[in-house]
C-alpha cells in the first residue's frame, strides 16, 4: 500500500491558514449532539481528531472554533489542503450543528497538571 | 556454469538415487554424459527409471561429502562480521542453511522469519541501529518476490541490506516440479531497479569475491541493498579437491567528501547569512554525524530543521526549529540540505486540490546548497529521486563525511563581528524553540481524556515511564502526528531510526523487531508504536520476536483503519460532491474489530487490551515494561484517535 506523508503538515498549514473575513449575519443555532454525529459521519474527525484536537493531518478546531461565518467560508472554500465541503453535501444547518459541537468541547487540563509534559 | 568433472559424488547422482528408490549407486560417467547429449525425449519417457539404472556394481556410491561449497560460503559470511541472518527457510539455500547452523555453529545467528518481507525489513531496522547490514537468505524466486517491497523501502531509505538468494541455474540439475518453479534465469532482474549491485557467481572463488565486494558496495555511501545469488549447485557440491579457496579481504571504502572549493563556497554563504537554516534528513549515518551537526549548528548559531530520516539533531536543542520549520525556511537567506531526499519538497509546497498548484516557500533569492550522496547514485525507473531541485551549490558527497571540513571552513571565516551576530541570533532562536515546545505541550492536552485515546496522550503516558532509562524508539512517528519528536527529549543517535523510506506499508513491525534485536546486546529498552494496518501485513513477526526473546514494547496505534487511505478517499468524495459519509468502505479494519492482544498471545507475546480508556493505559504500560525488562516482547492494544 502507498500513502503520501502528511507529517509535519499541521504547523505548516496553520501558517497559511485562511484569514477569511466573517460573513455578516448571525449563525443558525446549532445542535451539538447532532453535530457530534455529523463530525464523524462527514469525516471531519479523520483529519481533526474526534475532539477536534488536531494533529498532522489538520489543525485543532475546538473547543473554541473560529466564528461561524469564517468557519462556513473555510469549509466551503478552503484555501489550503483541506478538501472542500459544498452545500450539496453539507447544509448550513449541519455546519451550524458541527460548530455547536466544537464549541461544546471541554477545556483541556493545564500542562502543569501533567508531570510527563513538563519533563 | 563450469562443471567438467563428473565425479561419483555428483549431486545429479545423489538426486537420482533419492528419486529413483533403493538402488542408488554410482553411474558410469560416460553414460551420464551421453544421456545428457540425447535429443529431447517425449514426456512419456521414464527418465528417472532409465537414469537410475545402477550400472556395474563396482563400488558403493558416495553419498556424503566432507566440505561443501556452502561451508566456504559460511566462511565468507563470517569474515564479513554479520551477527544475524534473517530468513524464512527455503530449499534453494538448504545447503547454506545447514552449513550455517552446523559448520558455522549458527554464527551468524539464524533468525526465523515468517515472511521474506519481514526478513528484509528486520535487516533494514537492524542496520539503522547497528550501522551495518544484517544478512538475509531467501529463495531467488518466490522468496525474493515476497521480499521485493521491503527491498524497495530499504533502497529509498538508503539502508544497507545484504541478501543471499538461492537458485538452481543448471537446468539439468533441477528436480522436476517445485525446483523448476523455484529457478530463474536472472533472479535479480525483478529487483535490480532498486538494489545497488548484484551478482551471479559461477565458482566458489567468484562467490568469495562477489560476496565481499557486495558488502563493500552496500556500505559505501549512499549505503543501499545488494543481492548475491548462491547457486544451489555451488552450495551443495563438495569443494573440489585441491582447490585453494581463500576469503578475500574486506576494506570498506572511505565515504566521499565534498569538493574543497564547493565546501569553501558553502561556508562563505553560511557565515555571511543572516538567517541560515540547516535541513537534515538522513544526514547522521552514525553517532558521529549527530555530533558533527550539533557542532556545525552551534558554530553558526543556525536554525536546524530535522526531517528525521535519521536521528540527526537533539529535539530539545535550542537551535532545533523543526516545530516552526515552515517559518524558519520562509525566513531563511541560506538553506543547506544535508542528505535531504526531497529538497524540492523542503522549499516548496504543493496543494492537493483539483488543480495541483505549487509555490516556493523559501525566499526567491535565498541561496540553496545541497550535500548528498544521492547525487552520486541515481537510477531511472523508480522515481524516489523526487522533483528536480534548483540550487546554487550542489555537493555530491556524503554529508556526514563532509561536515568536518565544512565546520573548519566556516570557523576560518568567522570574524568577531560575525560571532557577536551569531550569538544574538542563537539567543532569539532559543526563545523561539522554547515557545514552540510550550505550544506543542499545550496542544498535547487537547483531547487528553478522549476515548479512543489521543496519540499525544499515548506518547505522553509512554514517556512518563521510559524517560530516565536507556530507551530507543524503533518506530516512525509520521502516522501519529510526530508527537514523540515534538514532546520527548531525543539526544542519542539510536533513539530514532526514521521511517520506511519508500512508504511501503508493512515495514513498521519487522523493522521495529530488527532494531530491537540490534538494541538487545546494548541493553536498551526498545519501544514501538505499532500501526494496526502495518501489523496486519505479516503479523508473524510477533512470533519471531517471542521465539528469539527480543525485548520490545509495542503499543498498538489502533485506529481501526488504513486511515491515510480513508483521508484520500474523503478528499475524492468531497471533490466529486457525493457520498462523503461512505468513505469507510474498503479502508476500515472493523466489524469485526481485530483483537491484537489475542493475536499477540497466540504468537507467544505478553499482550493486553484493547484499551480505550486513557486511565487504563499507564498501568498497562507498567505491566508490559516489566515483561520487556525480563527480556521478552510485550504488546498493548491501544484503541486510538486516527492521527
Ligand atoms: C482530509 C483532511 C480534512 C478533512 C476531512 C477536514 N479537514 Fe478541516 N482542515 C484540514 C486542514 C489540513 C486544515 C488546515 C488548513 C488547510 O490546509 O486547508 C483544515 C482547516 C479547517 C478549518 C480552519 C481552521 C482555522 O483555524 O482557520 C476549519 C474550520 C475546518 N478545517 C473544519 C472542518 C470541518 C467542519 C470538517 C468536516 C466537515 C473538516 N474540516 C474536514 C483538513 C481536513
Amino acid at each position: 500500500m502507498r500513502f503520501s506523508i502528511l507529517f509535519a503538515m499541521a504547523s505548516a498549514l496553520l501558517a497559511q491558514a485562511p484569514g477569511s473575513a466573517p460573513k455578516a449575519g448571525a449563525a443558525p443555532s446549532g445542535n451539538a449532539q447532532n453535530g457530534k454525529k455529523l463530525f464523524v459521519r462527514d469525516g471531519c474527525y479523520q483529519c481533526h481528531g474526534l475532539q477536534g484536537q488536531g494533529g498532522a493531518a489538520g489543525p485543532r478546531i475546538g473547543p473554541r472554533p473560529i466564528a461561524f461565518a469564517a468557519f462556513t467560508m473555510y469549509v466551503r472554500q478552503p484555501s489550503g489542503q483541506m478538501p472542500p465541503y459544498t452545500s450539496k453535501v453539507v447544509s448550513d444547518q449541519e455546519l451550524a450543528d458541527i460548530h455547536a459541537f466544537l464549541a461544546s468541547l471541554p477545556q483541556p487540563p493545564p500542562v502543569k497538571s501533567i508531570p510527563a509534559l513538563n519533563q | 556454469m563450469a562443471k567438467s568433472k563428473k565425479t561419483p559424488v555428483d549431486r545429479r547422482n545423489f538426486l537420482k538415487g533419492a528419486v529413483g528408490g533403493a538402488a542408488a549407486l554410482a553411474v558410469d560417467t560416460g553414460a551420464a554424459e551421453a544421456q545428457r547429449a540425447e535429443p529431447a525425449r517425449s514426456a512419456a519417457t521414464p527418465l528417472m527409471a532409465k537414469e537410475s539404472d545402477p550400472g556395474p556394481l563396482s563400488k558403493a556410491e558416495v553419498l556424503t561429502e566432507g566440505r561443501s561449497g556452502s561451508d566456504y560460503m559460511v566462511d565468507v559470511l563470517q569474515s564479513l562480521g554479520f551477527e544475524y541472518v534473517c530468513a524464512n527457510p527455503g530449499s534453494s539455500f538448504r545447503a547454506l542453511h545447514e552449513s550455517l547452523i552446523n559448520y558455522g555453529g549458527n554464527k551468524p545467528e539464524l533468525i526465523t522469519c515468517c515472511h521474506e518481507e519481514s526478513s528484509v525489513a528486520m535487516a533494514h531496522g537492524y542496520s539503522k541501529i547497528e550501522g551495518k547490514p544484517a544478512c538475509v537468505f531467501a529463495h531467488g524466486t518466490v522468496g525474493l518476490q515476497h521480499a521485493s517491497m521491503a527491498i524497495y523501502n530499504a533502497f529509498c531509505d538508503r539502508a544497507p541490506v545484504y541478501m543471499i538468494i538461492g537458485n538452481t541455474i543448471d537446468a539439468t540439475m533441477r528436480r522436476p516440479g517445485a525446483e523448476w518453479d523455484h529457478s530463474v534465469q536472472d533472479a535479480v532482474a525483478m529487483v535490480r531497479d532498486f538494489v545497488k549491485w548484484d551478482d551471479l557467481p559461477i565458482s566458489l572463488a567468484h562467490f568469495g569475491e562477489s560476496a565481499v565486494r557486495a558488502y563493500k558496495i552496500a556500505m559505501t555511501a549512499p549505503t543501499l541493498p545488494v543481492v548475491v545469488v548462491a547457486d544451489s549447485e555451488l552450495q551443495e557440491r563438495p569443494v573440489p579437491e585441491g582447490e585453494r579457496l581463500r576469503v578475500p579481504k574486506l576494506t570498506l571504502t572511505a565515504p566521499p567528501q565534498g569538493d574543497s572549493g564547493a565546501v569553501a563556497e558553502a561556508a562563505r554563504l553560511l557565515v555571511g547569512a543572516e538567517s541560515p537554516v540547516l535541513i537534515a534528513d538522513r544526514a547522521a549515518r552514525t553517532p558521529a554525524g549527530l555530533k558533527l551537526l550539533i557542532e556545525l549548528a552551534e558554530t553558526l548559531q543556525a536554525s536546524v530543521v530535522n526531517q528525521m530520516g535519521r536521528m540527526n539533531f537533539p529535539t530539545r536543542h535550542p537551535l532545533n526549529q523543526t516545530e516552526r520549520s515552515r517559518a524558519a525556511i520562509a525566513n531563511a537567506d541560506v538553506i543547506l540540505g544535508l542528505e535531504v531526499a526531497d529538497f524540492w519538497g523542503a522549499v516548496n509546497s504543493m496543494r492537493d486540490q483539483l488543480h495541483r498548484t505549487s509555490r516556493l516557500i523559501a525566499k526567491p533569492d535565498a541561496k540553496l546548497i545541497t550535500i548528498t550522496a544521492g547525487d552520486l547514485f541515481t537510477k531511472s525507473n523508480y522515481q524516489d529521486f523526487q522533483r528536480y531541485p534548483e540550487v546554487d551549490v550542489a555537493i555530491a558527497a556524503d554529508a556526514e563525511a563532509t561536515l568536518a571540513s565544512l565546520i573548519e571552513a566556516c570557523k576560518r571565516l568567522i570574524t568577531s563581528d560575525r560571532k557577536r551576530a551569531f550569538e544574538e541570533r542563537g539567543r532569539k532562536l532559543a526563545e523561539l524553540h522554547q515557545e514552540a515546545l510550550d505550544k506543542a505541550r499545550t496542544e498535547a492536552t487537547y483531547g487528553w481524556d478522549a476515548s479512543p485515546i489521543s496519540t499525544a496522550r499515548l506518547y505522553t503516558e509512554l514517556w512518563a515511564q521510559i524517560q530516565g532509562q536507556d530507551w530507543s524508539l524503533v518506530s516512525d512517528a509520521a502516522f501519529s502526528s510526530g508527537w514523540p519528536l515534538r514532546l520527548w527529549n531525543f539526544d542519542k543517535h539510536y533513539q530514532y531510526i526514521g521511517g520506511s523510506g519508500g512508504a511501503g506499508i508493512g515495514y513498521g513491525a519487522p523493522a521495529a523487531v530488527g532494531a530491537a534485536l540490534a538494541n538487545r546486546k546494548h541493553g536498551r529498552l526498545s519501544v514501538n508504536v505499532q500501526n494496526d494496518g502495518d501489523l496486519m501485513y505479516a503479523p508473524g513477526i510477533l512470533w519471531t520476536a517471542a521465539h528469539h526473546r527480543i525485548p520490545l514494547l509495542s503499543l498498538m496505534h489502533n485506529n481501526r483503519a488504513y486511515h491515510m487511505e480513508m483521508m484520500h478517499l474523503q478528499r475524492m468524495a468531497n471533490r466529486h460532491q457525493r457520498g462523503i459519509d461512505r468513505t469507510g468502505i474498503g479502508v476500515t479494519l472493523n466489524d469485526p474489530n481485530i483483537d491484537y492482544a489475542q493475536i499477540g498471545r497466540g504468537m507467544g507475546v505478553h499482550a493486553e487490551g484493547p484499551i480505550a480508556d486513557p486511565k487504563d493505559l499507564g498501568p498497562a504500560i507498567g505491566r508490559a515494561l516489566a515483561v520487556v525488562r525480563s527480556g521478552e516482547p510485550a504488546l498493548i492494544d491501544v484503541v486510538t484517535q486516527p492521527r
